[in-house]
């Protein structure tokens, strides 16, 4: 059952991730599958759309990058200090029993893609996770992923410090040009990186589910806020989760978002 | 089952329509929102410069209520320029522009701009209980006040009726009806959402929307809505049309807010519970039940209440 009203909980655990990534776990579930949303409250500061990054129905996490006004207040709480939580909203990651997966994370996306590749190993599916970040000190969840049986893990950095110099989208790119073939991409990260993987799908013809990120007030279909043109649908109702055919027929995609006020800005 | 009907000259293919506030920022939602069955849609409330709304949270709920203090965003003129012009480049169903202000003059300003644009109707937004730091109380609390906003937003609408949206947090709001049809209304909006409500977080004792206060509606407030609906309409005497909303989540509650007075109905809330294809349901509900009652022209049920 979704949960609309915010209800705060105590941070049970905080893990310093990177330098400006942290997880929060709390000891409550939001029955949240891979690739939903929760909305986190931070009393008296705001509130925002998160990625649920781990929900076994006993425990959630929450993975975030100190970027805005309100992570950066977010990232000086400690275990005790209360959070607010509602959801799990939207859509999520879908996938049939044994297929052959390719997740592609970028930034931050890692922490949901986790998640994914978490349950979807349990419907043993052939699961490579190809995770991309700046550098060596922005890589995240790889001793998890690393970790978890079924997954084969592909490393790329912009710079080269570890694994493949470059894209991850490259990466995977350059494998299936050298035979490699996959059921169906799964990715979520930047919107450029989501419009990479959105082409090598067109191209070459195999499914992918996206994650798509937009201004959200409501989280349940209300506000208004995160309808994309021209098909005038909620991102947090439709999405964010969404196949890469209703993508193409986006035209805000890898184009432009829109503020709270509903303004556009390019990307 | 004709669920049709003509109000000052504008045709509707049914009787519902989207409410101010909910969806309703881009031409593309709107059109998503006829889509789905709506017979018109109202856009959300247009400022004359650009509005910041609250920050989150904005928009909260239980299973028996709503709270929202989304706090009326608005990038300004030249967005509604665009989006309206792009709706009414094939214009698939009647549009209602919101407007709004905090002060007189710019209700006037933006009425002028806003009917240049050529919209159905213009709703004049003088009742949102959740901007009165900035705002003040509403007008619709005031038979003068609203009585003034009526006068002077009449004067600049030329031929586009103007609905005054009407608060239900007011001793007599048949009074405040009047007052406005005596300055030149040619109908109402009855009613906005009601309170302003609040809700506590228990562990963090604070209020968990951000402005503190909101608006409150949902189902449980429609007999609420329904008793203002008749009022305004026996106050007027039935002579104006009235755009009855306030906890519409089925087709019976759409009849019941007609035979109250109500031309149109207004949906907002239940989208949340039913759906975005809400609209089409609850038309569905309206035509079953008039088929099996015998009612062949939805218009038959407008005040028609017995008493």
């Amino acid at each position: 059952m979704q949960n609309r009203l915010p209800t705060t909980y105590r941070i049970a655990s905080v893990k310093k991730e990177t330098a400006d990534v942290q997880t929060f776990t709390f000891e409550v579930s939001l029955g949240a599958r891979p690739g939903q949303f929760g909305m986190i409250w931070l009393p008296g500061v705001d509130e925002v759309p998160m990625s649920i990054a781990y929900d076994d129905g006993k425990q959630l996490k929450i993975t975030f990058f100190a970027v805005g006004d309100m992570t950066k207040e977010l990232a000086k709480k400690k275990e005790g200090d209360l959070v607010g939580l509602r959801g799990p909203f939207g859509t999520n990651y879908e996938w049939k029993k044994g297929q052959k997966l390719a997740l592609l994370a970028g930034g931050y996306g890692a922490a949901p893609m986790y998640f994914t590749a978490h349950e979807a190993i349990k419907d043993n599916c052939d699961v490579h996770v190809f995770v991309g970040a700046r550098s060596k000190d922005h890589l995240l969840y790889i001793d998890e992923l690393g970790s978890l049986k079924g997954v084969t893990l592909h490393v790329a950095t912009d710079d080269g410090s570890e694994g493949y110099k470059g894209y991850n989208v490259n990466q995977l790119s350059e494998m299936i040009e050298g035979g490699e073939s996959f059921d169906e991409f799964l990715a979520c990260g930047p919107e450029m990186m989501l419009k990479a993987v959105s082409g090598i799908s067109s191209d070459k013809k195999i499914p992918s589910q996206l994650s798509l990120e937009r201004y959200m007030k409501c989280g349940y279909g209300l506000c208004g806020n995160c309808v994309v043109d021209p098909l005038g649908i909620r991102l947090c109702i439709d999405g964010p989760v969404i196949n890469n055919d209703i993508c193409v027929q986006i035209t805000d995609f890898g184009k432009y978002h829109r503020d709270d006020v509903g303004r556009k800005h390019e990307f | 089952m004709n669920l049709s009907q003509k109000i000052l000259n504008v045709e509707f293919s049914n009787p519902t329509v989207l409410a101010s506030g909910i969806w309703g920022i881009t031409a593309s939602s709107w059109k998503r929102v006829v889509e789905n069955g709506a017979g018109g849609i109202t856009t959300k409330s247009l400022w004359i410069r650009e509005h910041k709304g609250h920050p989150n949270p904005t928009v909260i709920a239980n299973e028996h209520w709503t709270l929202n203090a989304v706090g009326l965003p608005d990038a300004g003129p030249q967005k509604a320029r665009e989006e309206i012009g792009e709706y009414l480049k094939d214009k698939p169903a009647p549009l209602i522009a919101n407007i709004v202000a905090g002060k007189v003059e710019d209700f006037v300003a933006i009425a002028e701009i806003i009917c240049g644009l050529g919209p159905d109707f213009l709703e004049v937004n003088i009742s949102c209980p959740n901007v009165e730091d900035e705002c003040g109380k509403p007008f619709a609390c005031s038979a003068p006040d609203a009585k003034k906003v009526t006068e002077e937003v009449k004067k600049v609408s030329g031929d586009v009726p103007i609905f005054i949206k009407l608060s239900p947090n007011v001793d007599d709001i048949g009074a405040i009806a009047v007052a406005c049809a005596e300055a030149g209304a040619d109908g109402f909006t009855a009613v906005n959402t009601f309170g302003p409500g609040m809700a506590i977080d228990l562990k963090s004792r604070q209020p968990i929307l951000a402005n503190k206060v909101g608006g409150l509606s949902g189902p449980g407030l429609k007999p609420i809505a329904v008793r203002c609906i008749h009022d305004v309409y026996k106050a007027t005497g039935g002579k104006l049309p009235i755009i009855g909303t306030g906890g519409v989540h089925t087709g019976e509650d759409a009849l019941e807010m007609m035979i109250a007075g109500a031309s149109l109905v207004g949906i907002g809330t239940s989208i949340g519970e039913r759906g975005q294809d809400v609209f089409k349901k609850v038309c569905d509900e309206m035509n079953e039940w008039c088929e099996t009652e015998g009612v062949s022209e939805i218009s038959e049920l407008i005040g028609s209440m017995s008493e």
